[in-house]
């Protein structure tokens, strides 16, 4: 454990604007500024920013790098592609989510890979588990000798921007066009190069930028005087919980595997990775619980822990600020799993009635009417 | 609220509840720095009306979108009347925690407990106010 907890470039810029700042994984990072509620909002109606410099990357480089990463992880990462750009122009890069399983399929890590180049790619960890990660991935490149691994957590600020106007705010300051979701591509942004990715973790459209450290304050600034609001891991925490995405350590685990977890659509197991056989064997023989995603009939917020009656529990809960409802992501006995199934919620002693619901909980298309 | 208000004549329990004495009955509710700690407060289910609380035991909870806490009960009696404007919004223990935001009325089983607990200069002071 570290004695002293690591500050993102952007410390002085959270503690001026009053954030609630609390360790996470090793870091102090601002918890909220204004309020929950409103920095939620900002992300569903507006946009949001937030600094996730805590994360951690991975450069994984050189002739065997696909071959390395098609061992790690469980998606088909040749099929990440690279165009390179027409006349000169930077190339642009695919970006692909997996997960990393140990032999016997449980959980390391989930993980969104980018190809910055022909050759290199740049893997973009969970704070807490980057040091795992990068054991993992070390013990595993000595069987490739023409691999090189690169510990880029230090190299790199990471912002998320996010919302609806997220893109424009960010096209206002680039030097060229954005590249599309679920792509990677390095722009100059407000003079500063970064890797802009069109990737998120809150259900909105919007980029996740990589920068120099030294850059990230300026950056920061510019992106909030044009419109941008900061917002917390709180509130990255209820967007995502909204969209239905795994948060590791609460609804993904060493404990369970990928198709419990509801991931066996970024698992090929024909790509011989780690843990396929695993997997492979789960998938066939059919998982006995599943991830699903609930809403409370009755008052009151699920948390973590909370047992579900008949088998099961919840990983992840809150109320969601867009819908004023409790929500949550559980895993229940396969055959609770049908949404429209009925939930009894242990918590906290009194028994309140759930329902399982079609993923994501809150969807844009569904934000209007 | 945005600043910091620990009113005079409330009496203050080192776990951040507050009770307005008078008579036999006392109302209760979290001070202004509970209200901060936990942020903006989304759900309170008010406890039914004649249930006992115990002084320094928790009678009910109170919820941001990220914890649950506790509520401590300053001092001991039977609940008379709850809040019920709360459990629709329970927004007023942020913006008005020693006036709409109370939460429950109690009649006092033992009105000298009060001996124990803190003015506002001695609970300000504890909260590095």
């Amino acid at each position: 454990m570290p004695t002293t907890l690591r500050r993102t470039p952007l410390h002085e810029r959270h503690v001026a604007a009053g954030a609630r700042m609390a360790p996470f994984a090793g870091w102090e990072m601002p918890l909220q500024y204004e309020g929950v509620l409103g920095e939620h909002m900002a992300v569903r109606e507006t946009c949001g920013i937030f600094d996730v410099s805590h994360m951690g990357q991975i450069e994984t480089g050189g002739e065997q790098a696909l071959a390395l990463l098609q061992r790690l992880l469980s998606n088909d990462v040749a099929a990440i592609d690279f165009s390179l750009g027409t006349g000169g122009a930077i190339g642009t890069g695919g970006a692909q989510y997996s997960v990393l399983c140990r032999e016997d399929g449980g959980l390391l890590d989930d993980l969104f890979s980018y190809r910055i180049d022909g050759e290199r790619y740049l893997t973009v960890t969970n704070a807490a588990n980057h040091a795992r990660d990068l054991e993992w991935f070390e013990a595993h490149a000595q069987d490739f000798s023409a691999v090189t691994l690169t510990d880029r957590i230090a190299d790199y600020a990471m912002l998320a921007v996010q919302g609806p106007l997220a893109r424009s705010i960010v096209q206002a300051v680039s030097d060229a066009p954005l590249p599309a979701r679920m792509s990677a591509s390095r722009r100059r942004l407000a003079g500063a190069e970064a890797l802009v990715c069109g990737t998120g973790y809150t259900g909105e459209e919007g980029v996740e930028l990589l920068c120099d450290p030294a850059d990230a304050p300026a950056l920061w600034d510019e992106l909030l005087r044009r419109g941008a609001t900061p917002a917390g891991l709180v509130a990255r925490d209820t967007l995502r919980m909204e969209a239905c995405f795994h948060l590791y350590g609460n609804d993904l685990s060493t404990e369970r595997g990928p198709i419990e977890a509801g991931l066996g659509w970024c698992c090929k197991e024909q790509t011989g990775f780690i843990g396929a056989e695993a997997v492979r064997a789960v998938r066939e023989a059919g998982a006995a619980e599943r991830f699903v995603a609930f809403a409370l009939e009755d008052r009151g917020i699920a948390r973590p822990g909370n047992r579900i009656a008949g088998g099961g529990e919840v990983t992840s809960g809150t109320l969601s600020p867009s819908l004023g409802i409790g929500i949550g992501l559980a895993y229940v006995p396969a055959g609770s799993a049908r949404p429209g199934s009925r939930l009894e919620i242990d918590v906290r002693g009194k028994m309140r009635r759930a329902v399982v619901r079609e993923k994501p909980l809150y969807e844009r298309s569904s934000a209007g009417g | 609220m945005a600043d910091a208000s620990y009113p005079s004549e409330l009496l203050y329990h080192p776990e951040h509840d507050w009770a307005r004495v008078e008579g036999e009955e006392a109302t209760l509710g979290i001070t202004w720095y509970a209200q901060e700690q936990l942020g903006e407060v989304v759900f309170f289910e008010p406890p039914a009306p004649g249930t006992s609380v115990s002084k320094d035991a928790p009678y009910a909870e109170v919820e941001s979108v990220k914890a649950v806490s506790d509520v401590i009960a300053p001092l001991s009696g039977e609940i008379v009347a709850v809040n019920e404007a709360l459990a629709d919004d329970p927004s007023a223990i942020n913006e008005d925690p020693y006036g709409e935001g109370w939460l429950v009325r109690v009649r006092l089983s033992d009105p000298s407990e009060r001996d124990a607990l803190m003015d506002a200069a001695s609970y300000s002071s504890s909260v590095g106010g």
